[in-house]
């Protein structure tokens, strides 16, 4: 039998600081940062404001949640691949403002809401075709798309926003008071399509496909896998749930407007790097970002109610960002 | 010294070849990488290649598994004219291929790696609808391939960027000896390695030979080569200079037809 020597550098690391232990550790659970991180926000939030904690308070969180995590899971696979997507806010939004357009225009809200996935999906997946086949960098394609489709949407929409009536286009917005919390059928929503791809990622061959091309394209090409399809399927696919972004955004506010989302491309970065997803591709879980997409909305609310100037809110934002994407380079480093 | 110089490029492909190329030709640009390069590898044998650099190796290895295109000449599967336009042609033909790179995903574990592009679904209504992966089918498959190769040891869940030099250099290899090679092209698989690692790697391609799988061992560890290799094609100036038995050369030699010193001095 032959013995394959282990690392040598393992054993010779026995006096390492207590520091980088708990951060192997860490390293070792990838989800264990990320929720000890919401809890403790959850905890310090409670002392600081009576009200944080509140059934109407914890329904407005959800509810601001909803969007956010559902672009933040497209974002999610689209980082896998090492992309970037600046466009999914300005996606939705065009989204949104097609289908309200439609419906108040005598369309079928079905039909609408139909149209604007299509869309949604048409728009990302043209993304996708650039990135994949013209192999142009996906920051500057969703930077050029985002562009495009924010003036396309001012031009739809007079640079007004269009108020619609309660109907099946705003249907995700309904629901049921459990225990004085509004639970909209958003939030089933949003949990399903987070097992669906937390499945697709862990367990089937598209989902590997994806972890391959995110952290070595050539590797994944020689080993017959295709590259370039499961680029284009992966924009193809985060259309879809931004599609379905702006059908929760119709749910929670009932019109469409085009100065709606501005911040919501960084947002979901920020959720997604929060979430302990590389920002470099290849590594991740979908049940991350939904942590850092609490995170992201805890942080806001939490910061609003403690009194704390919008302004300082960014400021601690950006540096979250940037200490979360440090600490992946840190442990990128040391692990290669 | 014995040598089978074949400068006329015969067309005639010796019985027992199990891959072959005759008169290759590569331009790239100004630089002529290949210019009518031959190529014999034998059933069951270890062929090293070895050349200095700018020889034209790398561009006769990716020729033959199908990286490269080349302009003229001709590739031959055990005797029969083949064209290799893509990587991926060559894995039905049982040519399993490690590049120097290792061609590894790291976030992946070994399993997953062993089974890339090629991954099996459960039977059941979860592999056929929701396409749920067989992972206990792949791990059995892939704990047996490490075994047959005497790799019992490493981890099948770890994901392979967290192992050793030498164990990712084995995951790789037993990764292009999956599903039936009998053909293992390696681009210098000891170069990052250890001493002791190496040592491991090179059993490992002795035991791969002596399952009947058949070797091209690109290197430029001589001494290694010397060792190891049944023949060793060596490469020069873009065509094959000379094949030669290492038991009837010595390492001075070898370095002088890959110089072309001792065409000088003769």
């Amino acid at each position: 039998m032959l013995v394959v020597p282990a690392r040598p550098d393992v054993a010779a690391k026995a006096d390492e600081s207590r520091l980088a232990a708990w951060g192997k550790s860490l390293r070792g659970h990838p989800l264990v940062g990320p929720a000890l991180a919401l809890l403790l926000l959850i905890i310090v939030f409670s002392f600081a404001s009576d009200r944080f904690l509140t059934a109407t308070n914890v329904s407005l969180v959800l509810q601001q949640t909803l969007v956010l995590g559902m672009l933040a899971l497209g974002q999610t696979l689209i980082i896998l691949t090492a992309g970037v997507d600046l466009a999914l806010g300005a996606i939705t939004v065009l989204a949104t403002i097609l289908a309200a357009k439609l419906a108040v225009g005598g369309v079928p809200e079905e039909l609408a809401l139909l149209l604007a996935v299509t869309l949604a999906i048409t728009a990302s997946t043209l993304n996708g075709w650039l990135v994949a086949k013209v192999r142009l960098p996906p920051f500057i394609v969703t930077l050029g798309a985002f562009t495009v489709l924010t003036a396309v949407s001012y031009l739809l929409s007079g640079s007004r926003s269009q108020t619609i009536p309660k109907g099946f286009l705003t249907l995700l917005g309904q629901g049921v008071s459990i225990g004085g919390v509004f639970v909209s059928w958003g939030i089933p929503t949003l949990l399903a399509a987070y097992a669906l791809f937390a499945h697709i990622l862990g367990n089937t061959a598209w989902g590997k496909h994806i972890y391959a091309v995110g952290d070595n394209p050539d590797a994944a090409r020689v080993a017959g896998v295709r590259v370039e399809r499961t680029l284009i399927g992966v924009y193809a696919v985060a259309g879809l749930l931004y599609g379905v972004g702006a059908w929760l955004s119709l749910g929670r506010i009932p019109s469409a407007d085009p100065n709606a989302m501005a911040n919501i491309a960084l947002q979901s970065i920020t959720a997604v790097v929060l979430g302990g997803t590389s920002f470099f591709g290849g590594r991740g879980k979908v049940l991350g970002t939904l942590i850092g997409a609490l995170i992201v909305g805890v942080l806001r609310n939490g910061l609003t109610l403690a009194g704390i100037d919008s302004l300082f809110q960014d400021i601690i934002t950006g540096i979250l960002i940037v200490a979360t994407v440090s600490l992946d380079q840190y442990s990128r480093r040391r692990s290669t | 010294m014995s040598r089978e110089i074949d400068m006329t490029s015969s067309p005639a492909i010796p019985a027992g070849t199990i891959l072959a190329a005759r008169a290759l030709t590569k331009t790239y640009g100004a630089v002529e990488a290949m210019r009518g390069a031959d190529f014999d590898l034998r059933q069951g044998e270890i062929l090293a290649v070895v050349g200095d650099n700018g020889a034209g190796k790398s561009t006769l290895i990716k020729s033959l598994t199908g990286a490269t295109v080349p302009d003229s000449g001709q590739i031959y599967i055990d005797g029969i004219p083949v064209r290799l336009t893509d990587p991926t042609q060559i894995l039905g033909a049982g040519i399993g291929v490690v590049h120097q790179d290792l061609a590894l995903s790291g976030e992946l574990d070994l399993v997953s790696n062993l089974f890339l592009g090629r991954e099996i679904r459960k039977p059941s209504f979860s592999g056929r609808v929701l396409r749920t992966l067989d992972r206990a089918a792949m791990a059995n498959v892939a704990g047996e391939q490490l075994a047959r190769l005497g790799l019992g040891n490493v981890s099948l869940t770890t994901p392979v960027r967290k192992l050793s030099g030498g164990q990712r250099q084995a995951v790789a290899i037993a990764r292009g000896m999956a599903f039936g090679a009998r053909v293992l092209v390696l681009d210098e698989p000891t170069a990052a390695l250890g001493v002791r690692e190496t040592a491991v790697v090179i059993d490992l391609i002795r035991r791969i030979r002596d399952n009947g799988v058949s070797v091209a061992l690109i290197s430029h560890n001589l001494p290694q080569v010397l060792e190891i290799a049944d023949r060793i094609h060596i490469h020069r100036h873009g065509r094959r200079a000379a094949v030669v038995a290492p038991a009837e050369t010595t390492l001075r030699e070898v370095v002088g037809v890959m110089t072309g010193i001792d065409e000088i001095a003769a």
